[in-house]
């Protein structure tokens, strides 16, 4: 079989604890070599790395890119911005936009402005409503929405209350061969919160959200799961006695899989009493910002492998929408911009493994949701970037990509920043 | 004596030595509302703003009476008077205020945390008259005080609350300043209205009132919130008034000097029996006496700190 021509070199990228060239050819992976002395590139693009690391392009399956309806907050083109800058080649976006991504016609104008703006990725994945309008009163056209491209099916946000109907919704997801991913969430336990229940809420008088209120849904889950014989993915778990849960379920053989958001990995409810940032609703986020021992069991799960992936819940608002009293605030952090570096600088830590890294934001993700990844084999796509992990930076507003800027980690210096992005082959940023 | 605090958010900002400083300002300002005119230049050209976004009646009046007792010029601001119903947020309506070049803004809100938001926003003195449930650090403060005037020391006394501690920035704010000044302070309630980890608090925890009420010095009640019995943390207000309402059998059970407290407004025949409520050791309306007094305390510290700073 005649060689592909190599239309691009990477040259003096460090790679999997190396430094090499890597040679892409159509948008795949040719030849990864020792970096040569004698180099002749050809007609073959150079893209210098000398000084980056390369990893492959991270994929995040849970974000809101707010469009169509709050465009304010961000919209296809700032979110996937954000993506790009932030290492991530695909992302899903939660339906809770406005209108509801509850039809075809929602579906297919994401699609759109993907296509529009960013024609060469980050490639864009909606996620359909569960149920019409998010209501958690009546299926949504979920045939439809799967044929307009939603990847899977959830009600993030809002969770379904009628267990009956969740379980129905399951089922039909299951017809499509997309899988219903739940935001774990009692909501009569839940009602009116952003903080964890515990010492901090009741020393500052907040409405706290108990653990329990996440685990009791968990619970249902798992049950559900098992007594359907299908696969269920927990969104945004976040404290022990799910990860608890989700261990126990899986050494049964039930076909849960979890994520857990980097602020679960790297903040606690101890943040909303620290002189500085007391009451501060940069922290407000659904579920809130748990114990110390919840943060430890988080690590630990994501290590096991009880939690299978990170994803963001990139969930931009406007700075106005945040400047207010905690109480009325709306829930979010808008975390495309920062997951990469926090989590990076854990594994420099200690406490990640690289593997653990890989398998959360790669590999784990894409066999889940069924998509293509960069294993740096011969062959695979040239998803990839590189990023200087020697480079500070500050959190701010000037340095963050997506609109929305409302995250606990402005002001705080993060290290690796993320230079330049390829996907097949093409650079996006 | 310099007082460096811009604001007043919470007693956890105040030493033992600050707290009986403020006594003595008080126990000061104390004699000013006895006498036959009860008006000192002390604040004279100065300016408070009294912004109320949740009904209140003893605070303030207390305030407004506080201000003018100091000569200090007082504007009073509801939510329903404000534009905070036309939609402006909070931090608009805080700095419109500000630009009217007030000396100090006390501020009463629904959301805890509120008083924290404004005052850093704002460069003028912040009192926090009642954020959510987090702190109501001049009703600890006067009630504090008030104890001070009963006994002098109140090291070593023992301070029942009783009633919705849960929802309560009244006992949140009393434990803590009771706490520095040495006194044991224990709760009873219903587990609905106790805070989930209120067994980490400095305090005694009951459910059973007699037990709670043996030997102690003084019962501060708490009004029940009526709507509590909708939110599911009640059967209903009779029970209530029959387990937790505080009567003759328990008080016969207490320190024979004991004393009786209540911030108001009161339910009478729910938290506290009506007799109670008016009886010779009911120290509800020297509360609110003395309430005055501190608040006046209050506003000429926070009020004059940088002049007394250039001093």
């Amino acid at each position: 079989m005649a060689k592909k021509k190599v239309d691009l070199i990477v040259r003096r990228a460090f790679l999997k604890g190396r430094e090499v060239d890597v040679h892409i050819a159509n948008g795949e992976i040719a030849e990864i070599r020792d970096t040569e002395t004698e180099f002749d590139p050809g007609k073959a693009e150079v893209q210098d790395a000398y000084g980056l690391t390369m990893l492959p392009s991270m994929i995040d399956v849970h974000v809101h890119l707010r469009e169509p309806g709050y465009e304010y907050k961000e919209d296809v083109q700032s979110g996937l911005r954000a993506a790009a800058w932030g290492g991530f080649g695909a992302v899903m976006c939660m339906a809770n936009t406005k209108p509801v991504n509850d039809v075809a016609t929602t579906t297919e104008l994401m699609l759109e402005k993907a296509r529009e703006h960013w024609p060469d990725g980050p490639r864009l994945y909606p996620i359909g409503a569960l149920t019409k309008g998010l209501q958690g009163e009546e299926l949504a056209p979920m045939a439809e929405l799967a044929k307009a491209g939603c990847e899977a099916f959830s009600n993030d946000g809002v969770p379904v209350k009628n267990t009956d109907l969740f379980r129905r919704a399951m089922e039909y997801a299951s017809d499509w061969g997309k899988p219903v991913i739940d935001h774990c969430e009692d909501p009569y336990m839940a009602v009116g919160s952003g903080a964890n229940e515990g010492v901090v809420s009741d020393r500052l008088g907040l409405h706290g959200q108990p653990d329990v209120a996440e685990a009791l849904q968990v619970a249902r889950d798992i049950l559900l799961a098992e007594y359907l014989d299908m696969h269920i993915h927990l969104a945004h778990v976040s404290c022990r006695r799910s990860a608890d849960l989700i261990r126990f379920a899986k050494a049964r053989g039930v076909k849960v899989t979890a994520e857990t958001a980097p602020h679960y990995l790297i903040l606690t409810e101890d943040y909303l009493e620290e002189p500085e940032t007391q009451y501060s609703s940069f922290a407000k986020v659904n579920p809130p910002l748990r114990t110390e021992d919840d943060r430890q069991a988080m690590i630990e799960a994501l290590e096991d492998g009880t939690i299978d992936i990170l994803a963001t819940d990139h969930a931009p608002h406007a700075e106005h929408e945040k400047e207010v009293e905690f109480d009325i605030a709306p829930c979010g952090i808008s975390g495309l911009d920062t997951a990469f570096a926090t989590t990076w600088a854990l594994v420099q830590e200690g406490v990640l493994s690289e593997e653990t890294f890989n398998r959360a934001w790669v590999t784990g993700p894409a066999e889940i949701f069924g998509f293509e990844y960069n294993r740096f084999n011969v062959g695979d796509p040239a998803d990839f970037f590189l990023f200087d992990p020697e480079e500070e930076w500050v959190v701010g507003a000037d340095t963050m990509h997506s609109k929305g800027k409302n995250t606990p980690l402005r002001g705080r210096t993060l290290k690796g920043r993320v230079k330049t992005h390829f996907l097949r082959g093409k650079k996006i940023v | 004596m310099k007082w460096l605090h811009k604001d007043l958010l919470d007693v956890t900002q105040l030493s033992k030595s600050e707290a009986m400083s403020l006594f003595d300002t008080a126990a000061h300002f104390q004699e000013i509302n006895q006498r036959p005119v009860k008006k000192v230049p002390t604040l004279k050209g100065r300016s408070v703003v009294l912004f109320f976004a949740e009904p209140s009646t003893r605070t303030k009046v207390s305030f407004d009476v506080a201000a003018k007792r100091l000569s200090a010029d007082s504007f009073s601001l509801s939510k329903s008077m404000s534009s905070l119903t036309k939609g402006e947020t909070l931090k608009d309506t805080v700095l419109t205020l500000q630009a009217m070049s007030p000396d100090c803004i006390v501020m009463r809100h629904w959301s805890s945390g509120a008083s924290r938001f404004i005052a850093d926003r704002l460069d003028c003195a912040v009192i926090n008259a009642g954020d959510g449930r987090h702190a109501h650090p001049t009703q600890a403060l006067l009630d504090s005080f008030t104890m001070f005037q009963e006994w002098g020391d109140l090291a070593g006394k023992t301070v029942l609350i009783l009633g919705d501690i849960k929802h309560s920035r009244v006992a949140r704010s009393n434990v803590i300043l009771l706490n520095k000044l040495g006194v044991k302070v224990r709760l009873c309630a219903p587990r609905t209205l106790l805070p989930h980890t209120v067994r980490s608090w400095p305090c005694e925890v009951y459910s059973d009132l007699s037990e709670a009420v043996k030997g102690v010095n003084a019962v501060m009640c708490l009004r029940l919130q009526l709507e509590r019995q909708k939110d599911g943390l009640l059967p209903d207000l009779r029970e209530y008034a029959q387990t937790y309402g505080l009567g003759q059998r328990h008080i016969d059970l207490a320190d024979k000097d004991v004393r009786i407290m209540h911030p108001g407004p009161m339910n009478r025949g729910v938290e506290i029996s009506s007799e109670l409520a008016d009886c010779a050791q009911s120290l509800v309306l020297d509360q609110v006496a003395n309430g005055v007094s501190m608040r006046m305390a209050l506003l000429f510290l926070y009020m004059t700190r940088k002049g007394m700073e250039e001093e």
